[in-house]
């Protein structure tokens, strides 16, 4: 079998702040294979987009990321190169798509020169071939008019056309992976399917391998091959998406599912999971979902679940995997018992 | 863009109207006048002074005084000062370049230094240099100008005898000196009086730096630069100083008036016969023309300070500049 895209091993990235040390990123790993979009699910605060940040090491103090933890990209440990050969990385190997078009872009530059300047940095283009380029990459993804477009500021465009511009910026060199977090969450619904639907079809027809973070297991479904689920700053699900959808294992899994709202089920108030996530700078002993879990028992509380395998390329953080029977007898989850709701 | 230029204009025009005019009344609505303080001496009689107010106008009610004044200023004639004993146009020739000499010299410096000082702090917001210079500008911003212009003065002339305490050059051998000499004088006497005001404004300029250089680093497009692969300097120097420049020199700008307040201090305590200088002294002379003069002048020019940091802004941001 080739070598994976990106291996990413026991990352570790923690903050140090007022409250003490919030383990953002606790022992996070996973594979990304050439060609393929996986998929990073979890609700916000899990460390999704730490994970992202890690990946570009673009944690900027009081963050670090942790000794002991390897990010290969390509062969290489990016957390061995020098900040100089990981610029080149950057923007040129492994794009990024955010979440925000609005402050992703650079109010006082054009759309036009935003987008060259990736083409100066890594191309040593001149200023004209960049503008050109530049041009080239708004046509690609399919912005009308593109060299007037070029020429017009952030504030000109609407939230759908800035998404496409910074897709455009992201493409033009052509990269391995592209990172993209969230990168639908802040635009409109009908806007959210076309924007996706833009990525998909032009990373498939260049080989651009994606991971696609994002807390709707909607967008998983439909664009996804792989999944994995995040949950406290841990890895607690990994699966193709057809067995995910088909047979989920964790409970909080089951929750995010339960939470999706599905054609025919429109007006029916969604399942939601009562509780909210810990505080990363003090993680609970023993099973980190536990406490908003209708299956938690004594064992949960003391012994922290590993990722169990469950089959072929399917693992799960719960001890469910080895007490399978436990699952007849559900209870009230303590978070719901002690009246903490959850949004 | 147009009609906002129109309106801001307007406006700025307004203001100067209602500070000169508010400034006319309370000189003139004041105790004593001109011609008391400056007509003394044993065999002046009340009646000599009630002559010289008739002559000059005094004698009419403020109200017909005021539309005489606005009369002439709209013809460009500034007045007569009583206490200088020459038009007031002569008297603003003189004190005008040297307040631009010293406030110019000031401006540029503080400049300089309050920005490379909230660069300085920006780069680790909250870092331990951070705290420290943070600490040292609470003081400068909150120390009184003239209480500072005095202890520099005190400091670094009286005790250590390092500058002339003031004035423009000094007074008796000036005109005897080979004109590098006077050069070399001139620059000694500009020393404190331009080391106050920079202290002064440096501390303001590196508030709103460092300010806006911290939340422009923490951005969401500054995360976007990197990502390209642009080194943290290019990345800094790029994207993120131009974005924080500008608001700074707006800021200063529309804050032109504590430049301007610090410098009639400055001048008064360092003894520079600028604008801040003549206008304090002829208050106390209660001379009426250049009191309103020095007035209406330091308003056009806090008023266009406000005018100039809106349209820099206006220039430099497309949202702005294409609405
Ligand atoms: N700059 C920071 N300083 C302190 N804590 C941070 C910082 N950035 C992220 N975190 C913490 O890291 C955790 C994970 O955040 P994040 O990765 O943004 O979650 P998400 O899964 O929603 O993308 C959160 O608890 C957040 O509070
Ligand atoms: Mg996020």
């Amino acid at each position: 079998m080739t070598p994976p895209l990106l291996e990413i091993e026991t990352l570790h990235t923690s903050f140090s702040t007022e409250a003490g040390i919030a383990r953002a990123v606790d022992g996070v790993s996973f594979q990304l294979h050439a060609g393929e979009t996986l998929g990073v699910v979890g609700e916000s605060g899990c460390g999704k987009s730490v994970t992202a940040l890690s990946i570009l090491r673009l944690v900027r103090p009081p963050g670090r990321i942790e000794a002991g933890s390897a990010i290969r990209f390509e062969g290489t440990n990016l957390l061995a190169l020098a900040e100089r050969d990981m610029q080149h990385v950057r923007g040129n190997r492994i794009a990024m798509v955010f979440q925000e078009p609005m402050t992703a872009l650079n109010p006082v530059f054009t759309v036009g020169d935003q987008i060259a300047e990736v083409a100066r940095i890594h191309a040593g283009a001149s200023r004209r071939s960049a503008a050109a380029k530049a041009v080239e990459m708004l046509a690609l993804v399919g912005i009308p008019d593109p060299a007037q477009r070029a020429t017009e500021y952030p504030h000109q465009l609407s939230g759908g056309m800035r998404q496409r511009v910074v897709i455009a910026m992201a493409l033009v060199m052509n990269p391995a992976l592209i990172i993209a977090d969230e990168p639908t969450t802040a635009l409109d619904v009908t806007i959210q399917a076309q924007i996706l639907e833009l990525l998909a079809d032009l990373t498939r027809r260049l080989g651009t391998s994606v991971l696609l973070i994002t807390h709707d297991l909607g967008v998983v479904a439909e664009n996804c091959s792989r999944v994995i689920v995040m949950y406290a700053g841990e890895v607690v699900e990994e699966s193709t998406t057809v067995e995910l959808f088909a047979h989920a294992h964790h409970p909080y899994t089951e929750g995010l599912l339960g939470a999706m709202p599905r054609v025919g089920r429109g007006a029916e108030r969604l399942a939601t999971i009562p509780g909210t996530v810990p505080a990363p700078t003090a993680w609970p002993v023993g099973c980190r979902f536990r406490e908003r879990c209708a299956f938690a028992w004594d064992r949960c509380a003391k012994d922290h679940p590993p990722l169990y395998q469950l089959g072929s390329g399917h693992q799960s953080r719960c001890h469910l995997a080895e007490e399978p029977n436990r699952r007849a007898h559900p209870h009230t989850p303590l978070a719901a018992a002690s009246g903490v709701a959850s949004a | 863009m147009r009609r906002y230029l129109v309106l801001r204009a307007l406006q700025a025009l307004g203001v100067v109207a209602f500070i000169t005019t508010l400034s006319f009344m309370v000189v003139h609505l004041a105790p004593g006048d001109p011609i008391g303080s400056s007509l003394q001496g044993p065999n002046v009689t009340e009646a000599i002074r009630q002559h010289w107010r008739a002559e000059y106008g005094l004698d009419r009610p403020v109200s017909e005084q005021y539309v005489r004044w606005v009369r002439l200023v709209a013809h460009g004639d500034l007045g007569f000062s009583f206490s200088q004993r020459r038009p007031v146009r002569d008297v603003f020739a003189d004190a005008i370049p040297r307040t631009l000499l010293l406030s110019g010299m000031a401006l540029l410096l503080s400049f300089a230094f309050g920005i490379a000082v909230g660069v300085l702090q920006a780069e680790q917001p909250n870092g331990s240099r951070d705290r420290w210079l943070g600490r040292v500008l609470l003081l400068l911003y909150s120390v009184p100008d003239f209480w500072l212009a005095l202890m520099v003065l005190l400091l670094f002339s009286l005790r250590l005898r390092l500058f002339p305490p003031g004035g423009l050059h000094d007074a008796v051998l000036y005109d005897y000196m080979t004109p590098p000499q006077q050069l070399l004088d001139s620059l000694k006497h500009l020393v404190l009086p331009v080391l106050t005001l920079t202290v002064l404004s440096s501390a303001v300029v590196a508030r709103h730096q460092r300010g806006e250089l911290v939340s422009v680093l923490s951005s969401d497009w500054m995360r976007t630069a990197l990502a390209k692969g642009l080194s943290w300097r290019a990345a800094v120097r790029r994207h993120a100083f131009r974005n924080a420049l500008l608001p700074t020199i707006t800021i200063f700008f529309a804050n032109i008036a504590v430049f301007a307040s610090g410098s009639i201090f400055v001048e008064k305590v360092f003894s520079w016969p600028g604008m801040g200088y003549v206008t304090v002294t002829a208050v106390a002379a209660r001379d009426y023309p250049l009191v309103t003069a020095g007035v209406l002048f330091m308003s056009v020019i806090v008023v266009t300070g406000a005018l100039v940091a809106d349209l820099v802004m206006a220039a430099a941001d497309p949202r702005i500049r294409l609405r």
